[in-house]
């Protein structure tokens, strides 16, 4: 029992069962309504000045129906029994226009009702700590940055979020989670020599993101990295342009947790194998006839997708249908073997019990499938033994760009910075690098992944999805590692 | 949704809650809905209804900004306590300027009280998905209505209000292997038919059967509207000023010069009637219309207030945020075009690729302004004036700036995915890979 859990949602459990009653009376057969209060603190600063600087709140409700065998939803940001009474009644309606093209009933993967209370773990509220000292720890990092000699913009930032969620349904579940995350991190731009170049830390798109409280940002060694990495933002301005080539390729953990995301986290989401993205983000080359079957990968890969992995962006105790949160493989020895599930999409792989992958993007959306934490277990070597061990490739480090086709086949990424490695040794630097692929030729050419010692679960807030359109935030952890015959350059050939 | 009276009674009741030296207030209020279909039925259909208030408190030089629902006392008094104390705690400003006092700002017509019940929508959606079974197709997409108020008003009193009704109705057909979409939206209800949504996207998903591969390469392309729009988007934010400034820009020392080919022109302008965009900027700067590009010449760029001042300029109400250090972006960009129309494009061609729209779109380099993604959802070969088959989708690495520079034809402009542009065709369009559909 967490006392905040309660006080946070306090005089909103009756508004819930007056939901849930009023679903009833409407001819709702199911009914699910979720109240969710987000808190938010942004803090930017931008060459040793505050750029930005807000606290945001943001609350309400949304209900989900089935009504004569569809989906309709509808949900609103006033906590009243009369708004409460209004957008029920709509969704309903709503449902029974759906049901006006349905193909069949839909139908739910059974699971039990709970009664729980969940909170993510964390160890500093980042909430209380003093504003001062989050603005002095981001100017110093900023006016650090820009004592090196063709750094022009610098800029660090942190982002807190508190969300608080009531989910409860006609099927008796009555849920409460506070879950917390913070994020941290850098960016310099180095300009020059008629160029401009991008270095970030410790990733792209404002830095690493956990679930976790301030003591995420105390793990983050920024002022001890932001001299190295301003370095190599300069010297990216001189350096000669990522050759286009087919070679060995050496990934960071921060670039190949998006491969990670984009090549199997996207395609194993059952909706889009079932064509209900089909007009926006696509489909996917995950059909269910290839699962226990497809050679995805290599047979040294593992991959995990993980709801309770401690410090994972979307680690919960409940996921947004009221599904517990559970580990399962992904990818094993190489094989494909599993899918992101939801109750309606469960059943028809013949599952008994949905994987718990329905989230929402607050209380205005409905809950889709979205990709929990997914991991690709480490190996054996050190990164420095991996790259003795390579006779001739490259080194990529930190994402700068990202695009794949909407079945999830041939993508290509660009990062920040890469290394040419000769004989097993880091010899110069390059710029602009890029590498393009296949999904299934990609991961069946990994043949050495790093220790757990360089295992870092990276996250991710940028994740989209759905129209309207999601947000979601998941992680990815994996170490570095090495893939053979890549094509690399091409985005900048001539 | 809330009149100009409504909102400005909130907002009033808002900045009086706070007593900071300054206060300003963002007022937003939406009422959207959403029907989304996939595989010829209806799978999600959502309605959603939001009020939204900013406060944003200024204290000597200091500045907080505090964020929430409800526009009831107790809510506005929350947020004032913690946009001030956010204030208070936040370090002095030397940079921050006062807040604007009264505007005057364009009327802008954007808003129909004609709206759509759920009934309405799965009736549109029906018709296509009809459409689509007679024919052994699939169809997927969704058809929209949002209704938004957005009021700035602050204590010097500056008042800004801007309301608009906008309807999308979008349809991606899928044929076996090919597949075809079309998409319109306007303010109007009444502009959108989804018969003629359902036919075009169903007559390049029959035309796109059995697509055959076509290595990757440079060739002639025609880019539909569609296509263009996912790519010039890419061209704003170079137009920033403060990007320009800091040399983070791909116009950094190139404003005034010649980029681009003479029969390029672009503007900002919120006010073209197939806009009809917000009026101002996040401080409650009026929009003005912005010639980006004149006869290839990059010409203006867009500055918010800080920027501004800082070059002895007017801002031209693209600004970001109400600090001036997240700069400008111009937005409801309008490309000109030409006379010529989709068909002469083809005929006039010998071999070229025609393009319907892109997928996955995203800048590889900010300075070449590279642009990768894929092709998707009609995708032909054409040969000797005509199209011939349906393509397997390809991957493009383009530089906009070359693009730009070899457009040969472009047609009459018209309002797709945000922007207001022609279908254009150009040479050399840089192909470098292929996929399996």
């Amino acid at each position: 029992m967490c006392q905040g859990v309660r006080q946070e949602v306090d005089g909103t459990r009756e508004l819930a069962e007056l939901a849930l009653e009023v679903a009833r009376t409407c001819g709702a057969s199911y009914a699910d309504v979720r109240i969710v209060r987000t808190e938010e603190e942004r803090i930017s600063v931008k060459n040793c000045l505050v750029s930005e600087l807000s606290r945001n709140e943001d609350m309400g409700f949304g209900v989900r129906v089935l009504a004569d065998g569809a989906w309709g939803f509808s949900s609103s940001s006033v906590l009243s029994e009369e708004e409460v009474r209004r957008v029920v009644a709509e969704a309903v309606e709503i449902a029974k226009a759906s049901a006006s093209l349905k193909l069949r009933d839909v139908t739910l993967a059974p699971e039990p009702p709970h009664t729980a209370e969940w909170t993510t773990p964390i160890a500093k509220d980042p909430f209380e700590v003093p504003l001062d000292e989050k603005i002095d720890l981001l100017t110093r990092t900023t006016e650090e940055a820009l004592r090196t000699r063709g750094i022009k913009v610098a800029q660090a930032g942190m982002r807190f979020v508190r969300e608080h969620k009531l989910f409860s349904n006609t099927e008796g579940s009555y849920i409460e989670q506070v879950l917390y995350f913070s994020g941290v991190g850098f960016t310099v731009f180095a300009v020059g020599h008629g160029d401009m170049q991008r270095r970030s830390f410790p990733s792209s798109f404002g830095g690493q993101y956990m679930s976790k409280g301030y003591e995420l940002v105390e793990e983050v060694p920024l002022l001890e990295n932001v001299g190295r990495i301003s370095e190599e933002a300069v010297m990216l301005l001189k350096a000669r342009q990522c050759p286009e080539a087919t070679t060995d390729l050496i990934l960071d953990g921060s670039q190949l947790a998006l491969q990670i995301h984009e090549s199997l986290g996207h395609p194993s989401e059952l909706d889009r194998v079932l064509g209900t993205e089909a007009s926006f983000a696509g489909t996917s080359f995950l059909t269910p006839d290839k699962l226990g079957r497809l050679k995805y990968a290599s047979p040294i890969v593992d991959i995990v997708a993980d709801s309770t992995v401690p410090g994972g962006l979307a680690t919960a105790g409940y996921d947004d249908e009221g599904v517990e949160a559970q580990r399962w493989y992904l990818v094993r020895e190489g094989t494909f073997v599993g899918y992101l599930t939801s109750r309606e999409t469960a059943p028809v792989l013949g599952e008994p019990r949905s994987r718990g992958c329905m989230r929402a993007d607050g209380w205005n959306r409905i809950p889709l499938i979205r990709m929990t934490n997914i991991s690709l277990m480490p190996g054996d070597p050190t990164l420095d033994e991996l790259i003795n061990d390579t006779r001739d490739g490259i080194y990529m480090e930190t994402n700068k760009s990202w695009s794949i086709d909407q079945r999830r086949i041939n993508f290509q990424f660009a990062t920040e910075i890469a290394w040419r490695i000769k004989k097993g040794r880091k010899v110069e630097v390059l710029k602009n690098p890029s590498y393009q692929g296949k999904t299934l030729e990609f991961w069946n050419s990994c043949d050495a992944i790093c220790n757990e010692d360089h295992f870092v679960l990276w996250g991710i807030v940028n994740c989209g999805k759905g129209q309207p359109l999601q947000i979601a935030r998941m992680s990815h952890g994996a170490s570095p590692a090495r893939f053979r015959r890549v094509k690399v350059g091409v985005a900048h050939a001539k | 949704m809330l009149s100009r009276e409504e909102i400005g009674e909130i907002a009033e009741r808002a900045l009086r809650t706070c007593e900071a030296d300054e206060v300003e207030v963002v007022v937003r209020a939406w009422r959207n809905y959403l029907t989304r279909y996939a595989s010829n039925y209806i799978h999600q259909n959502l309605g959603e209804a939001s009020l939204r208030i900013t406060l944003r408190a200024v204290i000597g030089s200091r500045m907080g900004e505090a964020s929430g629902e409800g526009a009831d006392e107790g809510s506005l008094r929350r947020l004032a306590r913690k946009a001030s104390e956010l204030a208070r705690s936040s370090p002095e400003d030397p940079e921050l300027l006062p807040r604007l006092g009264p505007q005057e700002y364009r009327k802008v017509d954007a808003f129909c009280e004609e709206g759509t019940s759920p009934s309405e929508r799965a009736r549109w959606i029906s018709e296509v998905v009809a459409h689509c079974r007679e024919r052994g197709l699939e169809a997927a997409g969704f058809f929209s209505e949002e209704r938004r108020a957005l009021a700035i008003a602050n204590s010097k009193g500056l008042f800004a209000f801007y309301r608009r009704t906008s309807f999308t109705f979008s349809a991606s057909v899928t044929s076996g292997e090919g597949s075809g979409w079309c998409e319109r939206s306007s303010w109007r209800k009444d502009e959108i038919s989804p018969r003629e949504v359902g036919e075009v996207a169903v007559r390049k998903a029959e035309m796109g059967r059995n697509p055959r591969e076509v290595g990757p390469g440079r060739y002639t392309v025609i880019l539909e509207p569609a296509a263009v729009a996912d790519l010039i988007g890419y061209l704003a934010p170079g137009f920033d000023a403060l990007a320009v400034e800091e040399g983070r820009s791909f116009l950094s020392g190139k404003v005034g010069k010649k980029l681009f080919g003479d029969n390029i022109n672009i503007a900002s302008d919120v006010y073209h009637p197939l806009h009809r965009d917000v009026p101002f900027d996040s401080e409650g700067v009026p929009t003005k219309r912005v010639q980006l590009i004149r006869n290839g010449v990059a010409e203006n760029l867009a500055y918010d207030r800080l920027t501004a001042k800082r070059h002895g300029l007017e801002p031209t109400g693209h600004g970001l945020g109400p600090r001036g250090r997240l700069g400008a972006i111009p937005r409801a960009l309008v490309m000109e075009g030409g006379r010529d129309t989709l068909e002469e494009m083809i005929s006039s061609t010998e071999r070229g690729i025609l393009v319907t729209r892109f997928h996955y779109h995203n800048l590889v380099d900010p300075m070449k302004l590279i642009v990768t993604g894929m092709t998707r959802d009609g995708t032909f070969w054409i040969e000797d004036g005509r199209i011939r088959f349906g393509i397997k989708n390809l991957r493009f690495n383009q530089s906009l700036l070359d693009l730009l520079n070899s457009v040969e034809m472009t047609s009459e402009p018209v309002y797709v995915s945000g922007a207001v542009v022609p279908a254009l065709k150009a040479g050399e369009f840089n192909f470098t890979s292929s996929t399996e559909f």
